[in-house]
């Protein structure tokens, strides 16, 4: 049976090492799609609507393809069709700079028909809306019940009950690098496109779909990318505006989006909104839970989250559905739905456990069955220091209050089938490990190296790892739900086993041996019953001659395993004069499996947190409903965590099995509770509407007075 | 609709910008038509003639000396990426992002005489007679300046995208500050932004580097 072996016998996996793209990314050679400049470019842009909703009634792009420098302009939309959001594509150009492709834009004339919009979730739900799709009664869809149990019953026999409403609002990727690609038609029936995609194999497909090809005459290369976080799986109408503009001017075309497109359109995390009712015994058991919610995914629907999350209600009843507005589409977002459900059950957790006269964290462990959580309940509370917390909610002196909060997390991450790999081993010792997938920014790369290097008894530097191409033919699947590692990491110990196995094969009879007795030294092989009997990496591939050894692998599920637990503490400093909330602390322990590189999943759990600290106190899209416009659509407006947000992150990676899992995603789930709950700690108000900046803090203080 | 009539149309919601006749400095290539100096993007009013005033200029990048010729208003970043020197050749060189393309984000950052600054807020004209230093030119030839070395050994980039504003926003916070408290890095490094969240590492990277220099 397949295993990863016992963490004291591996020399690699397991340990913190450095990323193998790291000298690239810090002397600035790292070539992104944005960075891809190919003889005789052009520069693509798109004309995007500033009206929320409208009919289009006259398109004229005359004037800019007279612009001197214009190759090619196209509609995106047609005369008699609707736009339904800000940012929505109404025409393309191609020109020999991009300052021409801007004035280009400018030159387009576009009469649109003004309608009547909503782009708020309580105007789309209130009495006479506009109807904003076609396809839709109102504007409300995808009613979902669900009911276990018996409701009524379970109230009956609380002790205690909550009711509260949570909210969290729109949150926006920001991906570093916008959505974008630069495409080149070698011929008229050969496609290459530079995409900034997490998933290169999806982007052929579709492109390959789009423009009638075969599958293999596109080619998608992303050899780095700036950052995705589940909005770049497709090439979406930009990729297939760039192939177009390029197919008409018969030359390479860049079209990467702007700031502001970037988010309008290229994908967001839906609201979430809960009115929950919850009762509990009075020996601490969650007994009922009725929640009804709604969240917008944009214009389209999609907008889910969790509930109840993590603890188990035995009575529960929810209903939940969808609310369009005239906004950008929703997309996956690292975790989607959790981190929003977290931070409702998490707050509801502490609201109950207060009613009792309960310790937050002990309530949790009267209601989490998962074992892994339990220990880091106990792990984490140690770490933050937990019995320094207020007992008294609220009862610090001073104007700057002190509170520490708790939250949990669960999720996947066990990978799946589809990864074709391949790993060669040359006669002058070169190894190479080749699969279709791509380093969204997490480190695959490197893990891959260290597998092989493992396996083959080199070091990661030794091997040559190609990824982010579709070229060599050999598919993976998209990075997202935390699956790469789980997905790969097994078809690439398979292959480099099966590529180990080939040259014991040769050097049997160098080391007169047989095959089974042989094994990897450091750059060596030797007799497992004789180690005076060895022979050096490069001597033993030399026996190959003209031949190389190149093997496949498999998904072999032994090597990898779903479901990890997470659980967070935050210690946080509230300015009760100012509403300011500083986090001090974070204590983030986090199931991991087995870690194959331990610094780039230290790192993953610091991003994770980082992120759930931007949606609990500072992340918001914000939604004009005068003007239907986004009036946050920059980085200085839209705020993302900087320097001075940092608090210290204790991250620990929490090794529970020697299998590998993904960790991409859970470390950002549990932050948003633990903080929110830390900021009721110090100021005994509870704010139930992310994010919670010193507005909110400062009113729930005032009313807390009053 | 008579031409005439989308023209005047075309005219409504766009703010007038400042217009000049030609450009401050460097050779005037051409005066007939006005460049737009300054302007919001999105909204500025477009040079519909075609006819663009460009100036040859002089920039000294990386101790290595380009002949570019540009319009008013570009800057210094689009120079970098997309400028093409008199000779033909792409400058190309792109470690310096445009990530919000108005000084919010700090992947730009370049070093203009020694001080970092964003170069999508700096006119490529205002940058003659500087040197300019970019992430390519903050290693000494193949050895990696302490800085890069150290984000390296801390994993201090996860997509990477954000890492040259941050190299070359870090060396210059060091060649003022040898020994920077950890508020001195945190206030050295408040104008670049990374989204992948790789912030302790970072500051434990200048720390390091700190400790090296």
């Amino acid at each position: 049976m397949a295993s990863w072996g016992e963490a004291s016998q591996s020399r690699l996996i397991g340990k913190r090492i450095t990323r193998l793209s790291g000298k690239e990314k810090v002397t600035g050679k790292a070539k992104y799609t944005f960075d891809i400049n190919r003889p005789g470019m052009l520069y693509g842009r798109i004309l995007r609507s500033e009206v929320a909703h409208a009919n289009v009634t006259d398109l004229d792009l005359t004037r800019a393809e007279e612009l001197p420098g214009v190759k090619a302009v196209i509609p995106l939309i047609e005369v008699g069709r609707k736009i339904r959001y800000q940012g929505q594509e109404m025409a393309a150009v191609a020109a020999e700079t991009d300052d021409i492709a801007k004035d280009a834009l400018r030159l387009i004339y576009v009469e649109l028909e003004e309608l009547p919009f909503v782009v708020t979730e309580a105007d789309a739900m209130a009495e006479g809306a506009p109807q904003i799709r076609d396809d839709w009664k109102g504007n409300q869809s995808n009613p979902g019940t669900n009911k276990n149990g018996d409701v009524e019953a379970g109230f009956a026999e609380s002790a205690v009950t909550v009711e509260a409403t949570y909210h969290t609002p729109v949150q926006t990727h920001v991906c570093l690098e916008t959505h974008g690609h630069v495409a080149e038609w070698t011929d008229e029936q050969n496609l290459t496109v530079w995409a900034s995609t997490q998933a290169v194999f999806g982007v052929r497909n579709d492109l390959a779909r789009r423009f009638e090809l075969p599958a293999n005459q596109v080619r998608v290369i992303t050899e780095h990318m700036g950052g995705g976080f589940g909005s770049k799986f497709g090439p979406g109408v930009e990729g297939h505006t760039a192939a177009q503009l390029s197919r008409m001017t018969g030359r390479p075309v860049k079209l990467m989006l702007t700031r502001k497109a970037e988010h309008l359109v290229a994908g967001n995390r839906p609201s979430m909104t809960q009115h929950v009712k919850a009762g509990a015994t009075r020996d601490g058991r969650l007994i009922a839970y009725d929640m009804r919610g709604y969240g917008t995914g944009g214009i389209s629907s999609g907008a889910g989250f969790q509930a109840p999350y993590v603890y188990h209600v035995p009575n529960r009843r929810t209903e939940r559905f969808n609310v369009a507005v005239n906004a950008g589409n929703q997309r996956a977002m690292r975790a989607p739905g959790h981190p929003q459900g977290a931070f409702a059950m998490d707050s509801l957790m502490d609201e109950l456990a207060e009613k009792l006269g309960m310790n937050p964290l002990e309530f949790r462990r009267i209601n989490d069955s998962n074992e892994v959580r339990q220990a880091q309940y106990t792990l984490g509370a140690q770490e933050i220091g937990w019995h320094r917390r207020n007992s008294v909610p609220g009862s610090g002196t001073g104007v700057k209050k002190r509170g520490m909060g708790v939250g949990s997390g669960l999720w996947g991450g066990g990978g799946g089938r589809g990864t074709q790999a391949r790993v060669t081993i040359n006669a002058d010792g070169t190894v190479e490990a080749v699969t279709g997938t791509q380093d969204i920014g997490t480190g695959i790369r490197t893990a891959i190296a260290i597998i092989v290097a493992e396996e083959l008894g080199l070091s990661p530097t030794d091997i040559s790892v190609k990824i982010g191409d579709s070229g060599p033919g050999l598919p993976s699947g998209g990075s997202g739900g935390s699956q790469t590692t789980a997905s790969v990491a097994p078809v690439i110990k398979t292959a480099a086993a099966a590529a180990k196995q080939k040259l014991f094969e040769h050097v049997a009879p160098l080391l007169q041996a047989p095959v089974d007795d042989l094994r990897v030294g450091t750059g060596t092989i030797y007799v497992a019953s004789d180690r005076t009997k060895t022979v050096a990496w490069r001597q033993a591939t030399g026996l190959l001659g003209q031949e190389s050894i190149s093997e496949g692998g498999n998904w072999d599920q032994e090597l990898r395993q779903g479901g990890v637990a997470g659980t967070q503490f935050a210690e946080v400093e509230v300015d009760t004069q100012t509403g300011h909330v500083k986090v001090l602390k974070i204590v983030a322990v986090q199931d991991c499996g087995l870690a194959i590189n331990r610094l780039t999943t230290e790192s993953q759990i610091n991003g994770g947190v980082i992120m759930g600290l931007g949606q609990a106190l500072l992340e918001e899209r914000i939604m004009d409903p005068q003007t239907g416009r986004m009036l946050n659509a920059n980085l200085e407006d839209y705020k993302v965590p900087g320097t001075f947000e940092i608090p210290e992150i204790k991250s620990i990676v929490f090794d529970t099995h020697r299998k590998v899992t993904g960790v991409g995603e859970p470390p950002c789930i549990p932050t948003l509770g633990a903080i929110a709950n830390a900021v009721y700690n110090a100021i005994g108000v509870r704010i139930r509407e992310l994010p919670i900046t010193p507005d909110k803090v400062l009113t729930a203080l005032a009313e807390k007075k009053a | 609709m008579s031409d005439k009539e989308k023209e005047e149309k075309q005219g409504t919601n766009i703010s007038r910008r400042s217009f000049l006749k030609g450009v401050g400095t460097g050779t005037v290539a051409a005066t007939v038509a006005p460049a737009i100096l300054v302007g919001d993007s999105e909204t500025a009013e477009a040079q519909t003639d075609g006819a663009v005033s460009t100036a040859k200029i002089q920039l000294n990048i990386n101790e290595k000396s380009y002949q570019i010729e540009v319009e008013a208003r570009t800057t210094l970043l689009t120079v970098l990426r997309d400028g093409i020197d008199t000779g033909g050749n792409g400058v190309d060189l792109t470690g310096a992002k445009l990530i919000c393309d108005r000084g919010e984000c700090g992947g730009c950052t370049v070093l203009v005489d020694g001080k970092a600054v964003y170069a999508c807020m700096m006119l490529a004209m205002d940058a003659q007679g500087k040197q300019i230093t970019t992430v390519e030119g903050i290693a000494n030839g193949d050895a990696l300046h302490p800085v890069q070395e150290a984000f390296i050994k801390h994993d201090a980039m996860m997509c990477g995208f954000c890492t040259p504003g941050f190299i070359v926003s870090s060396v210059a916070l060091l060649n003022e500050n040898k020994k920077p408290t950890i508020a001195e890095i945190k206030d050295g490094l408040s104008g670049n932004t990374c989204r992948c969240g790789t912030y302790p590492f970072i500051f434990d990277a200048v720390e390091t580097a700190s400790e090296k220099m």
